[in-house]
């Protein structure tokens, strides 16, 4: 199935969840996710399953200051 | 004698605050870090790099169990988008404090304030602890306090300027109009723009550029703890009045002839 992640479309293996992408995409430390617009809470990241199309986006913490 | 820092009920024991950007490195910014003595923190929130596996992430270099993350919008010019990026920095952070920051303009980096007091409403009702950036307009600091900010954050001049405090007398009158903490959020450049700041009566310096881009970092970040106690005390004081002419301190009588 094809998802797009920040931006990029790339191809998964059927009845990903999306903690297991977020393990797929090498993350390290915490993220949060929207899926198609909305904010998941942490805990529906093991239960939700993406489907072929969704837009997803993968967000992090990095410097700033304003 | 205690003189906390207190937003939203919670103690801070430092009235400075300060950000994770624009540092020569990531070791740099963790001793900036403790040489300020800061206790809340701002962190911008952005996608995960795809193409960088592996990377240590940012939080990994900040003492999470001494400093307060204040994640912040940086770069939103929306209300929609600062909403947006507040709940995604919830889910990141566990924490519902958020460093409000809706931009009207490029060139300038100056706030677009009806923007913002929309935001701030939304927010404040889904139960967030919000510090907005605002321009140094006491009516707007007003509306914000109104829709129920925990502080108010004016502006001292555009964000990485460096120009100091550029209104004084506005930045005064935002601390006489309302009564959540007032900090002073971007465009100091040194340690006497943040004394100022505090002489004035503000209740804290949010600051960035000015210590990520001097010479000297970590030099810088201890100069401006010492600028905010230096003008905090003296703020608490009292300073003398000023006078036209000169005043000798020592006694007129006894001259020798």
């Amino acid at each position: 199935m094809t998802l797009t992640v920040n931006g990029e479309r790339r191809e998964f293996a059927e009845g990903l969840t999306v903690a297991a992408l977020v393990g797929q995409l090498g993350v390290r430390g915490r993220v949060a996710v929207e899926l198609n617009g909305e904010v998941l809470r942490q805990a529906q990241h093991p239960e939700v399953t993406l489907r072929d199309g969704d837009t997803l986006e993968v967000v992090t913490f990095v410097g700033g200051g304003a | 004698m205690d003189d906390a820092l207190v937003i939203a009920g919670k103690r801070f024991g430092s009235r400075l605050l300060i950000g994770t950007g624009k540092y020569p490195s990531h070791e740099v910014m963790k001793r900036c870090h403790e040489a300020s003595g800061a206790e809340l923190v701002t962190v911008a929130v952005r996608r995960l790099d795809l193409n960088a596996k592996g990377e240590a992430s940012l939080l990994h270099w900040i003492d999470t169990t001494r400093m307060t993350l204040l994640p912040n919008t940086a770069l939103c010019y929306t209300a929609d988008d600062a909403v947006r990026t507040c709940r995604l920095a919830a889910e990141l952070g566990m924490s519902k404090w958020v460093k409000l920051e809706v931009l009207g303009d490029e060139r300038t980096l100056f706030p677009d304030v009806e923007q913002t007091v929309v935001a701030a409403r939304t927010l404040v009702k889904e139960g967030f602890t919000v510090l907005p950036y605002t321009s140094d307009d006491p009516i707007t600091a007003r509306k914000l306090e109104d829709a129920g900010c925990a502080a108010v954050m004016p502006l001292a001049a555009p964000i990485g300027s460096g120009l100091g405090i550029r209104n004084p007398h506005n930045i005064r009158l935002i601390r006489e109009v309302v009564k959540v903490p007032v900090i002073v959020d971007a465009g100091v450049g040194t340690a006497s723009d943040v004394a100022i700041a505090m002489e004035l009566g503000c209740d804290g310096v949010l600051l960035n550029t000015a210590v990520a881009g001097a010479k000297d970092p970590v030099r810088m970040a201890m100069a401006m703890k010492l600028a905010i106690e230096a003008g905090r005390a003296a703020f608490l004081a009292g300073r003398i009045p000023r006078k036209a002419y000169g005043s000798a301190s020592s006694p007129i009588e006894g001259l020798v002839d």
